[in-house]
């Protein structure tokens, strides 16, 4: 049982190296917004897994609190792409 | 037997995370890849989630995944919403071989 969830956290961590490779290489900078994106909430799969490898309860507390942070991170990165200022 | 549901829904959710991330990775345009990934991977975290509160039941972890789920869900389609738009007004090009610009015709009336 707990070695294929081991292999799924690395497949989770390996995706991670994907939305890396979209930040650092993307052609224009929604392409970089979008990594960031994908980012956050592959995030919070990898807490949910770590729950299970683990043991420790408090790391799903950490998960809600990133996608919370992740949501709005990429709202305030989508009003400066549109070129708004942020009170607006 | 718990278990082995909770193991079949995460592993569904890791293989959904796998294409959505390939998307991200191998596809033209930004709005190409934001919109195979934005659902594949929102579907595969939702699965993940659900894999682990079909292992712990109704108890403090089992509750807490339950109710990430719906805030993933709306929080990542208005993220990418957001964002699509906001690289739309930007002024970043579509791919070359795209056919259809709908939002072209509604951005000038404004």
């Amino acid at each position: 049982m707990t070695p294929l969830i081991d292999i799924f956290l690395y497949i989770l961590v390996g995706l991670t190296f994907f939305c890396l490779f979209r930040i650092i290489r993307g052609p224009t900078i929604a392409d970089r917004m979008v990594g960031i994106d994908i980012f956050g909430i592959l995030v919070v799969g990898i807490c949910a897994l770590l729950v299970i490898i683990t043991g420790r309860k408090f790391i799903i507390d950490i998960a809600i609190t990133w996608a919370i942070l992740s949501f709005i991170a990429t709202l305030t990165l989508a009003k400066y792409l549109s070129g708004k200022k942020l009170n607006e | 037997m718990n278990e082995t549901i909770s193991l079949v829904f995460i592993g569904i959710g890791v293989a959904f995370d796998f294409f959505g991330c390939l998307g991200l990775l191998r596809l033209p345009d930004v709005y190409n890849r934001l919109q195979a990934a934005t659902k594949s991977v929102t579907l595969g975290t939702w699965s993940i989630l659900f894999g682990i509160f079909i292992r712990y039941g109704f108890t403090g972890v089992g509750v807490k995944a339950l109710l990430c789920i719906p805030l993933i869900y709306f929080a990542a389609t208005v993220a990418a919403h957001a964002l699509m738009r906001g690289s739309y007004i930007f002024g970043i090009k579509m791919w070359d071989k795209s056919v259809a610009d709908d939002y072209k015709d509604e951005w000038r009336k404004k």
